[in-house]
């Protein structure tokens, strides 16, 4: 056989002639790993804290300052209200990109290639949601920055704003997990923004964030005592003005809990089982 | 440990009737194969004959519908895990990060193999300066040639150097520089004693890389033997002859007939011509023949049949989709 160019094969031969065999990845190593990938991505493409920071911000103003004297006598008064509220948002529109971010690896193939590896692998999921949680800070530290300097006046003070960002935190990790799962059987990562758009809107709306449900016929009051949205909504409420009983915060943790019951295991499920049918 | 130390007997790949369907499409129907390690061996298909679907399933990326298959005397089903420590696959099947850049990439892989943090560092700088990245070690993935993409894929793939690679159309899509890296890359990796199985719609590729060939056709094997002997039941080798002067086509094609006792072959190019040349002798008077007239010959080769050829002596058509490349087309 005929070397055309040995200046490649040499060094190459050189290098794979290295037979050391690693012992295997830890679980904990492994997410971490897929944590490090998902900041080394950011680094190279800050503009996304943009993308991700507008739509909050847009919200904020767009309500306070439209609607706000209108639902509540003021828009200072309906700041009050409101923020704790949109904080919910905040967090459950970055609940989305996991799934995105997931669909992606699976049609470029990056997927296929992780599967081919010897480690724990809901690390590739793990590693992405924890990657979330860094992203419902930026977004919860943003808007409530902003809201503060708009004239939000929490009365639970910094820690009730810290233990309502808290309980979010909890609120969008569980949350992430739905979108995780559609992540893995949507076609493309575009279905998965678009259904997420159809999921997260309706709810948003139909939930106390924006208003109570006082003046609502009954069967709407119910739909939003229903939506969990709502529980997030209150616990963010309670805590962040000092006034939280104990259900009031429980509420959003069960439900955060339940959610995470069904759907982690799901994701997981799915994930491990894709393609291999 | 070294890979051919694993050997004892093992085969590197064994299946028995594997078969997988997608809907009513028979994607893999019934393939039996035994690899021993060490070897590169080559299977040959046009697109859709169920190459990649073979790939991964031995790779524990798709589950089969029936048969089996084991990688070092490991089911790729019942012990995914422990294949999976001994296998990488490359090529169509799997990819690298766009979003991250070479480095990036090869420290990702060694880290989810289990590398501590400076190892991991320590063994992507190898391979980035082995796999010829340096220039591009810090740019991302997505600013790559289809050449330095490839390059880095292989590389992510012999992070931890496997015992047994996948290299799905490795060449694919190739310029002819970055395929003969590609093809010297797969030489040192069999050289340092990793088994190679390669797919290819290339025939020319196959050939010059695997010592053993199947050829697939609609999910089957249609054939299977060391790339010579596939050759040799074809048929003979051939003379082929380019003249100065395409004026002087007829007299040489009389005189070659005459000499080699076979018809002539006239190629599209009106200054090619050739005829079967079983006998070396022979093949010397006709040149002598021709020159002995004064048709000068720019040049002349005796060549083995082309895996074209096989091809089409095998399913008695062209492999139509297949891109043969141009300097295979006699």
């Amino acid at each position: 056989m005929t070397s055309s160019t040995p200046r490649v094969a040499d060094p190459v031969l050189a290098a794979v002639s290295v037979r050391e065999r690693p012992p295997r990845a830890s679980a904990l190593s492994a997410t971490v790993t897929h944590l490090w990938r998902g900041a080394m991505a950011f680094k190279h493409f800050p503009a996304q804290l943009i993308d991700m920071m507008l739509l909050p911000i847009i919200f904020l103003l767009l309500f306070t300052y439209m609607f706000g004297g209108a639902f509540a006598g003021s828009t200072q008064e309906y700041l009050q209200f409101f923020l704790p509220g949109i904080a919910v948002q905040s967090v459950i529109l970055m609940t989305v990109y996991t799934g995105t971010a997931i669909n992606t690896d699976i049609n470029k193939g990056v997927f296929d290639r992780f599967r081919t590896l010897p480690f724990w692998q809901p690390a590739a999921i793990a590693g992405n949601l924890l990657g979330d949680v860094v992203r419902y800070v930026i977004a919860l530290s943003v808007t409530i920055g902003l809201g503060l300097l708009l004239g939000f006046r929490p009365g639970g003070g910094l820690p009730g704003v810290l233990a309502a960002m808290a309980v979010l935190i909890v609120f969008g990790f569980s949350v992430s997990w739905i979108f995780a799962a559609i992540g893995v059987v949507a076609s493309v990562p575009e279905r998965v923004s678009g259904t997420s758009m159809i999921v997260i809107y309706p709810l948003v709306f139909t939930s106390n964030i924006f208003v109570q449900p006082d003046t609502m016929p009954s069967w709407t009051q119910t739909l939003v005592q229903l939506n969990p949205i709502s529980h997030a909504a209150t616990a963010s409420r309670a805590l962040m003005h000092g006034t939280a009983g104990f259900w009031d915060v429980m509420g959003a943790l069960i439900i955060s809990a339940a959610i995470t019951v069904v759907f982690a295991p799901l994701a997981v499920r799915l994930y491990r089982n894709k393609n291999a049918r | 440990m070294v890979g051919n130390m694993t050997s004892n007997g093992t085969p590197a790949i064994r299946t028995a009737g594997l078969r997988k369907s997608f809907g009513e499409t028979k994607a893999v129907d019934g393939i039996d194969l035994e690899i021993p390690p060490g070897v590169v061996y080559g299977v040959l298909g046009p697109n859709g004959a169920g190459k990649s679907t073979l790939i991964r399933m031995l790779a524990t990326l798709l589950r089969p519908d029936g048969g089996s298959a084991s990688i070092f005397g490991h089911d790729v089903v019942g012990e995914a895990d422990r294949v999976r420590r001994r296998i990488s696959v490359t090529g169509q099947a799997a990819s690298v990060d766009d979003a991250l850049t070479g480095t990036e990439n090869l420290i990702l892989m060694g880290r989810l193999q289990g590398y501590g943090r400076q190892r991991a560092r320590e063994r992507a700088a190898e391979l980035i300066a082995a796999f010829d990245l340096g220039h591009a070690a810090d740019r991302l993935v997505s600013t790559y040639s289809g050449g330095m993409r490839r390059r880095l894929d292989i590389a992510a793939s012999m992070t931890v150097t496997p015992d047994l690679l996948f290299l799905d159309e490795p060449t694919a899509g190739l310029d002819p520089r970055s395929r003969n890296q590609v093809w010297d890359i797969v030489r040192a990796l069999v050289e340092s004693g990793t088994t190679i199985l390669l797919t290819t719609q290339y025939l020319e590729e196959a050939d010059e890389l695997a010592g053993r060939i199947a050829v697939v056709d609609h999910g089957r094997i249609i054939a299977e033997g060391p790339s010579s002997e596939l050759k040799a039941s074809v048929g003979s080798a051939t003379l082929h002859v380019r003249l100065r002067d395409p004026g002087q086509r007829p007299r040489a094609g009389e005189l070659l007939t005459r000499e080699l006792g076979v018809p002539v072959r006239l190629a599209a190019d009106p200054a090619r011509l050739s005829a079967g040349a079983g006998d070396g002798a022979r093949v010397i008077q006709a040149l002598g023949a021709l020159s002995g007239e004064s048709i000068e010959t720019v040049e002349f080769a005796v060549r083995q049949p082309s895996l074209d050829e096989v091809f089409l002596t095998l399913t008695g058509r062209k492999a139509e989709d297949a891109p043969v490349r141009e300097e295979s087309r006699a």
